[in-house]
């Protein structure tokens, strides 16, 4: 089994965490003097970045939250001048603004490098051909896997998302041994395959390596059989660095979340407290090399837990189970990150909608949908069906814009859903993970 | 093989080191870099003893070595070299080189041995073996610093701690001792902790380096990406200095 950063990746655990000690040690130095929100945050808390000794004492500094990152929209978060960033990256944001993320050169060549180490693990090669059917733009899924790939030496097809009948088709000619993509996509390929009446096993395909959403033991395996080909799991964020903060190896035993470039944590969502190894909770992450983006506690709100035995492909990096849930209300449909807050403010603007909505998401032939059904006042029921056409198309275009996600929009009467106290229940989840 | 966790030294008042942890692992060159009265040098006396720390930890080969005396670090396998080279001026080539053996002398190490391992710095550095007689004090810049090295390695050190080795030399000779330095770790297994004014060359010989400013260590990293580092080329490599990303 190949090991592509071996002096790192089987790093002895005592080597491993002096260098986390002396790398968390030059990052707080450099976020205290560079950014001031950390400088502000610090003083606040009444906390001298020089005082950190043990890899422990950072559970004593303040967590980073998306709320951060939002209120220094759009450059604030950066640590370094503008004009050091080569790459600009943004996830959809919650109140209309985006998050945005930027990269040195060199966090680049570091998240290439990362990329790498988890395509070897999964067991790619420079003799394979890598069709990445992530979208391109300002997410950065696309990106990472595509340079992590050349960094390898195989040969990448930068294909895209969607348009699945020619993806079938770049796969059959182009030879691709590797598929790039979110889980979901994955069985939606190998659906159209089965009514275009292609054996997926008269193809190359050989691994798949998916991310972007969680998925289930039971779709992994659906994918291996469907597709003939072993699948991976992998993990990041775009806040952190994008794909690259972890992924499995061969053994799909967890995934590898490489402790040189990051510390993670895992805490009680409610309280915030540290839990011990093994505990179920949120994952956090410190940054230990970014030099433009460094995020110190990043609380991640996704829900996972940490293995530290040893595994046996040699590596000595921290193994997280796939992620179980969010400790906050984000969805994420089709791969794309959606909070009820957002569609909320839709609603509410429109003229004739009342407050009270319903989101309603399914997966049906893997394929997530998201359906919104609105409470709309008496009058707005129009007689003529065209005119009610267009008001949906417009509430449907609204939404699609904001969230990057065409949705199903549903007008119902008023009254149509039960006042709860306190905080409704707003989603209605049927999926399975 | 070296492991330093929040060493803290002072001089007088004056904090010098705040919280700096490194390590080094075998044969590993690595540069310490940064500007003037950064504490590198300080780093260098902290391991060696001759500035005892204040507060932390240093673990060599497995030994706790922080609170030892400098001879007892010098037996335990650290040998400096120190800024501005240090030679004995009024003494030979051949006594300097001698010096350098000190401890193995007060050991009563076989004597044979001793004059082996001249011959082997000669062998490292024929200019000096051609100088052998000559007073330290009339050698070039050049030479000292190769007398400074040689005497240190006479000690057989596991772990050299080399301070500005090419300061005030000429570009050829930082090339040539530079060579040395890396025919060290190749040939004879040497770890090597390395400050330089000169970060570039530093960086493009070592494999890791940190970076200090005022007595922190602001970044550690492979020394490849060290050199691409914008802070690094601001600071230590003379590219244009611009104010931070003004909001």
């Amino acid at each position: 089994m190949e090991i592509w950063d071996r002096e790192y990746e089987c790093m002895d655990r005592e080597v491993l965490e002096q260098l986390q000690l002396e790398r968390l040690q030059a990052t707080l130095h450099r976020a205290y003097k560079n950014v001031t929100c950390y400088k502000n945050k610090f003083n606040q808390q009444g906390i001298d970045p020089d005082a950190v000794q043990s890899l422990s004492d950072l559970s004593k500094l303040p967590f980073t939250t998306k709320e951060d990152l939002r209120l220094n929209y759009p450059y604030g978060m950066f640590a370094v001048p503008l004009r050091e960033v080569v790459r600009i990256h943004s996830s959809s944001g919650t109140t209309g603004k985006p998050t945005v993320v930027g990269y040195t050169k060199n966090d680049i060549k570091i998240w290439s490098n990362l990329i790498a180490r988890l395509h070897t693990a999964a067991g790619v090669t420079h003799d394979d051909v890598v069709q990445i059917a992530f979208g391109y733009g300002m997410f950065t899924g696309a990106f990472g896997h595509h340079y992590g790939a050349e960094v390898i030496g195989a040969s990448v097809i930068p294909m895209g998302g969607g348009n699945t009948e020619k993806q079938i088709m770049i796969m059959q000619d182009y030879r691709t041994t590797v598929l790039i993509s979110t889980p979901s996509y994955a069985i939606t390929i190998a659906d159209r395959m089965e009514q275009l009446g292609i054996n997926p096993k008269s193809l190359s395909l050989k691994h798949g390596l998916f991310g972007g959403e969680p998925w289930s033991e039971a779709m992994r395996i659906e994918i291996e059989s469907r597709l003939g080909i072993t699948a991976t799991d992998n993990y990041g964020l775009s806040e952190v660095i994008g794909p690259g903060v972890a992924g499995e190896c061969t053994h799909k035993c967890g995934m590898h979340i490489f402790e040189d470039i990051f510390i993670p944590e895992i805490i009680d969502p409610d309280t915030c407290e540290v839990l011990p190894p093994g505990s179920v909770g949120e994952l956090v992450i410190t940054t230990l090399t970014k030099e433009a983006f460094p995020m110190i506690r990043y609380r991640t709100r996704d829900i996972t837990s940490l293995d530290y035995e040893k595994c046996s492909c040699g590596r000595t990096h921290v193994r997280m189970k796939k992620t179980m849930g969010r400790s906050d209300d984000m969805l994420i449909i089709k791969g794309v990150n959606v909070f009820p807050s957002q569609i909320e403010e839709v609603i509410v603007a429109i003229d004739g909608c009342e407050p009270h909505y319903q989101l309603i998401v399914d997966r049906k032939n893997s394929v997530d949908s998201l359906e919104i059904h609105i409470e709309v006042t008496e009058n707005i029921f129009f007689d003529e069906m065209k005119m009610q056409r267009a008001f949906i198309d417009s509430i449907q275009h609204k939404i699609h814009s904001l969230i990057g996600l065409g949705v199903t929009v549903k007008l119902v009467e008023p009254k149509s859903f039960p006042r709860f106290e306190g905080k409704a229940s707003r989603v209605i989840d049927n999926r399975q993970h | 093989m070296l492991k330093v966790k929040n060493i803290n030294t002072y001089y007088g008042k004056v904090h010098a080191l705040k919280n700096v942890s490194i390590h080094l692992s075998p044969k590993e060159i690595v540069a310490l870099i940064g500007a003037n009265g950064a504490g590198k040098t300080t780093i260098l006396n902290t391991l060696s003893g001759v500035t005892p720390m204040q507060s932390g930890s240093i673990d060599f080969a497995g030994e706790s070595v922080g609170a030892l005396s400098p001879d007892r670090i010098v037996k335990s396998g650290i040998s400096q070299v120190p800024e501005g080279r240090q030679v004995f001026k009024g003494m030979t080539v051949a006594e300097n080189l001698e010096l350098g053996a000190y401890l193995r002398f007060t050991a009563r190490e076989p004597k044979e041995l001793i004059r082996k391992d001249i011959v082997k710095i000669y062998q490292l550095f024929p200019r000096l073996e051609e100088r052998k007689k000559q007073m330290a004090g009339t050698l070039s810049g050049g030479e000292q610093q190769m007398l400074a090295i040689g005497r240190a390695l006479m000690a057989k050190p596991k772990l050299l701690l080399l301070d500005e080795p090419s300061m005030g030399l000429a570009p050829l000779v930082v090339q040539e001792i530079f060579a040395v330095i890396e025919r060290l770790r190749s040939d004879e297994g040497v770890t090597v902790l390395l400050v330089e004014q000169n970060a570039k060359a530093a960086l493009k010989m070592a494999d890791r380096g940190y970076v200090l400013e005022t007595g922190k260590i602001i970044l550690e990293g492979n020394a490849a990406d060290l050199l691409e580092n914008p802070e690094v080329q601001r600071a230590y490599l003379g590219k244009e200095k611009k104010d931070i990303w003004e909001r």
